[in-house]
């Protein structure tokens, strides 16, 4: 049942449907041609199978430890050497900017790796994802000094970040924190505070661990407008910048948990450890938010990435299963039974969990290449709406794919019958780990809150206007003479809905607010549809013109086949999103406490 | 020191094979193609030559069609420092490989040639001792260790009774076997500076080599399907089994 990262989709995804060397002036595009795209894919793929998966069913049954006298953390058997090689072969600097050693390819790739990573031990990838997060926070906050220390030795990957947010009392609620910062009088401050469940917050494969850590300065204003972000490294970096005294900070607890059980889920005690100011004073979490939303990309490709693998282990356990017969009439008769793959059930389950993974996977890749617009395209307008799309799409990136990842892992779980229950199977690890993608980095629930009540209104609804713009001017130039006309009439009506919900919230939500947000996660759902339904229109047309002109790769006929899937079974979801969301708070509000 | 490293472009070693219907050879549209795994383990051994400082160029070379770039690119990106394509869309016989790879030795000049004791889609296990023979240089064949020294190639070899080891006096070829070393993986920077590395392409015809070819392929089926085994009772029914199938 091993792991077979998807190179072949990410190939047709970049070179036949976003054909990306159409960006090659675009800076960090002209390394990143169709070739040698596809070359890195061939390689990401081979350390994904063949050096990372194998740490993965062994790390779960293994976890970490922590020794409870020097409260230093070791993880699974074979984290640390899968680590090394993964700095080693320069993985880890993929995306990094070349001024501090990067290799400054496009995120789109980036994307493709960390699915495969993610993909082949969710638990692993989440260390390096951490840092990716702490690098994007540095580089927006941090002053030169600071990135000129940090940055190298985080891309590099010889050091590694934690993102400190929750504590004990306060988690989704960011204005309850108290973790507290004291001016040292020398530009240092003193931290102190607990923190939890902080993923990838002590291990032993770094020389140092950058902790970046929300915390409130004495006397700044209460609530969420009251909070700064600290550096807070293990090491204090000596004059040299190698790691230098032990701060005093120290993991005092590992979580026990349902999965993710590779990755070292710490609690922190921070006593009056010395940390270091990264932006203005109270305006922490604007900085922050850069790695949050960096995470929130991560945890949604996350999501995704489990369900791939889900599926692919399903896939291989319903090839080799024989059971019952065909309805219409033994398929292997020399065999005691035919093999699963036989029942319209069990393909049910195979192919709608295909097609919200291949949808999914466009969605996240479109998304990313969006990531690369926003910064190095040369034209301002581009820039400005790939921002916005960012902006607007991450919340549904997030929940969208999580929750339809869960669904894809449970399904694989169903098809391995009562296997995928037991541990002989990764069927189960895999219904573990990815549950937690719905949880943490904002809660789905929190996410769909973030789209609605935020990033729709924002900047006059810009955003929203410029997105249903595009998918509205894409139908148009497409309709009169498309080969794949089912797929623009499916987007034309799915578009529509999506619209009516958006007028729907317009109307009653703001008078309110409890409506608005008890329909705030149909309404992403029905967004998250309505992206996939615009991804699946670019797959099949472009599958349907290399048919077309010929290509005998059976990809492009299975694309199709895969397509249809997605138009007669998942679809149709976005009826029932709009009719719930338009249900309104009413019924839910009308139970008193006593009630539950 | 100067090392020459043939590199063939096969079936992906996990790809099931299938038999064209009309029995004329193996099914090779739309699968998955990349570089012989022994040609894979010769150019890590070149490498780490030139790594341990033995060797100062390795120039890696494929002859097939166009899309055998991608394996030359492969051997670029391990650690061959320049490649040739000889292209062609034929298919190429060992001799034919022999006289091709015996032409590019003598415009090149190697000091030593190592490459895959066999390709795993004809699994001829022939061209590097034509090679040898028609350079009239000496081989060592299967190698599971090589040393380097004045001039001479120490090498231990995989055979039935065990391990030899021979000394070859260079200009030679040896072939690699599985043992020899593990391919490393590739690593980021070194992907994107093997597209900076010279490729050359060249043709059959620039070798004066005829390669039309000498064997006559009657048809290619798939091996017969194992039949199903036999339960014994115990041991004396075995040996009475293998009495009677006079194997004991
Ligand atoms: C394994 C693991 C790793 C983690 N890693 C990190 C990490 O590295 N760094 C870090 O800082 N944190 C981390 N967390 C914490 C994680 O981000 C939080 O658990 C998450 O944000 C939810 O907060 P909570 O657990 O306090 O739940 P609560 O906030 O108590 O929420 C409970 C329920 O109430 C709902 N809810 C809460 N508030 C609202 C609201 N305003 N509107 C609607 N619904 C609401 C939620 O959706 C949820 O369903 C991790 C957690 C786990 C379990
Ligand atoms: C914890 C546990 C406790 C159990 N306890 C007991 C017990 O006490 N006694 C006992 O006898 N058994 C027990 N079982 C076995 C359990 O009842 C079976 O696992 C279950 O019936 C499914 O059979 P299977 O695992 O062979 O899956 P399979 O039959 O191989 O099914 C695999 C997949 O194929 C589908 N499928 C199979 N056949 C068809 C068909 N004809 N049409 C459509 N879809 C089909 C299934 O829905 C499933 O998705 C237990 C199993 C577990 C895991």
């Amino acid at each position: 049942m091993a792991y077979v990262a998807p190179v072949r989709d990410y190939q047709f995804l970049f070179e036949n449907v976003f054909k990306t060397d159409q960006y090659s002036n675009l800076k960090g595009f002209a390394d990143a041609d169709a070739g040698t795209v596809a070359a890195i894919l061939e390689e990401a793929a081979k350390f994904a199978e063949e050096v990372v998966h194998p740490i993965n069913i062994t790390g779960d049954k293994e976890g970490c430890t922590l020794d409870p006298i020097t409260h230093e953390v070791t993880a699974p058997k074979g984290y640390k050497e899968a680590y090394k090689a993964l700095t080693e072969a320069g993985w880890t600097a993929l995306s990094g900017d070349p001024q501090y050693g990067g290799q400054g390819l496009p995120h789109f790739v980036n994307t493709a790796f960390s699915e495969m990573l993610s993909g082949a031990s969710s638990a692993f990838g989440m260390y390096p994802g951490l840092t990716e997060g702490a690098i994007s926070a540095l580089t927006a906050g941090g002053t030169q000094a600071q990135k000129d220390l940090y940055l190298p030795k985080l891309i590099s990957g010889e050091w590694s970040g934690t993102m400190n947010l929750t504590e004990p009392h306060c988690g989704t609620d960011l204005g309850l924190l108290r973790t507290k910062a004291v001016p040292n009088g020398d530009g240092s401050y003193k931290i102190t505070g607990q923190k939890i469940w902080i993923s990838a917050g002590e291990h032993d494969f770094t020389s140092n661990i950058c902790h970046l850590v929300l915390a409130r300065l004495e006397g700044a204003p209460a609530g969420v407008k009251g909070i700064s972000l600290f550096l807070v490294p293990k090491f204090i970096p000596d004059a040299d910048g190698n790691p230098g005294e032990r701060n005093s900070l120290q993991c005092a607890g590992l979580e026990h948990k349902m999965g993710i059980h590779g990755n070292s889920t710490c609690v922190m005690m921070y006593d009056e450890a010395k940390g270091f100011l990264l932006g203005a004073e109270n305006e922490g979490l604007k900085i922050m938010f850069y790695m949050m939303n960096n995470a929130r990309f991560g945890v949604g490709l996350q999501g995704l990435a489990i369900g791939h693998a889900a599926l692919v282990a399903a896939n291989q356990f319903a090839k080799d299963r024989l059971q019952g017969r065909a309805l219409t009439g033994p398929k292997s008769p020399e065999l005691p039974a035919d093999s699963i793959l036989v029942h319209p059930d069990v393909r049910r389950m195979l192919l709608e969990s295909r097609a919200l993974i291949e949808g999914g996977r466009a969605f996240l890749a479109w998304v990313s290449l969006q990531a690369d617009l926003a910064h190095v395209s040369e034209d301002e307008k581009e820039r400005e709406k790939a921002s916005d799309y960012m902006g607007l799409l991450t919340p549904v990136i997030k929940a969208y794919l999580t929750d339809k990842g869960l669904k894809v892992t449970q399904d694989a779980m169903q098809v391995h019958g009562g296997s995928g229950f037991t541990e002989h199977f990764p069927a189960s690890q895999y219904m573990r780990d990815v549950r937690i993608t719905l949880i943490y980095e904002g809660t789905n629930g929190v996410q769909a809150l973030d789209l609605v009540g935020r990033k729709l209104p924002s900047k006059g609804g810009r955003a929203l206007q410029t997105f249903l713009g595009e998918i509205d001017s894409y139908i148009a130039a497409e309709e009169a003479d498309t080969k794949v006309p089912a797929y623009i009439k499916a987007l034309k009506d799915t578009k529509a809905k999506l619209f009516d919900g958006t007028m729907w919230l317009m109307q009653n939500g703001m008078g309110n607010p409890d409506a608005a947000a008890a329909g705030s996660l149909d309404y992403l759902h029905l967004f998250g549809l309505t992206c996939t339904a615009y991804m699946w229109a670019r797959m099949a047309k472009e599958a349907q013109a290399q048919i077309d002109a010929g290509a005998t790769d059976p990809f492009f006929d299975t694309k199709l086949k895969i397509g249809r899937v997605f138009l007669e079974r998942i679809l149709p979801d976005a009826e029932a999103h709009l009719i719930k969301m338009k249900a309104g708070s009413d019924g839910l509000m009308a139970l008193t406490d006593d009630q539950f | 020191m100067k090392i020459l490293v043939p590199v063939k472009r096969v079936l992906d070693y996990n790809v099931k094979v299938r038999v064209k219907s009309d029995q004329s050879g193996v099914d090779l549209a739309n699968v998955k193609m990349s570089m012989n795994p022994f040609d894979e383990i010769a150019v890590e051994e070149a490498t780490r030559l030139k790594e341990k400082g033995v060797a100062t160029e390795i120039v890696a070379v494929s002859i097939g069609p166009a899309q055998a770039k991608d394996t030359i690119i492969t051997a670029l990106t391990i650690g061959a420092d320049r490649g040739i394509l000889i292209q062609t869309d034929q298919d190429v016989e060992p001799l034919a490989v022999a006289k091709l790879l015996k032409a590019v030795a003598e415009t090149e000049k190697p000091d030593l040639i190592i490459m895959g004791k066999q390709a795993i889609d004809g699994d001829n296990n022939a061209t590097g001792q034509m090679l040898s023979t028609l350079l009239d240089w000496p081989q060592a064949t299967f190698a599971s260790k090589v040393v380097v020294e004045n001039g001479e190639a120490q090498v231990t070899r995989e055979v039935d009774g065990g391990l030899q080891t021979l000394g070859v006096k260079l200009p030679a070829v040896i072939t690699t076997d599985l043992r020899l070393n593990e391919p490393r993986y590739a690593s980021l920077p070194n992907i994107m500076k093997a597209k900076k590395k010279p490729l050359e392409t060249k043709t059959v015809a620039d070798y004066g080599v005829d390669v039309t070819p000498r064997l006559k392929v009657l048809k290619v089926t798939e091996p017969p399907k194992r039949s199903a085994g036999k339960k014994l009772a115990d041991a004396a029914e075995l040996v009475a089994n293998l009495k009677s199938a006079g194997v004991l």
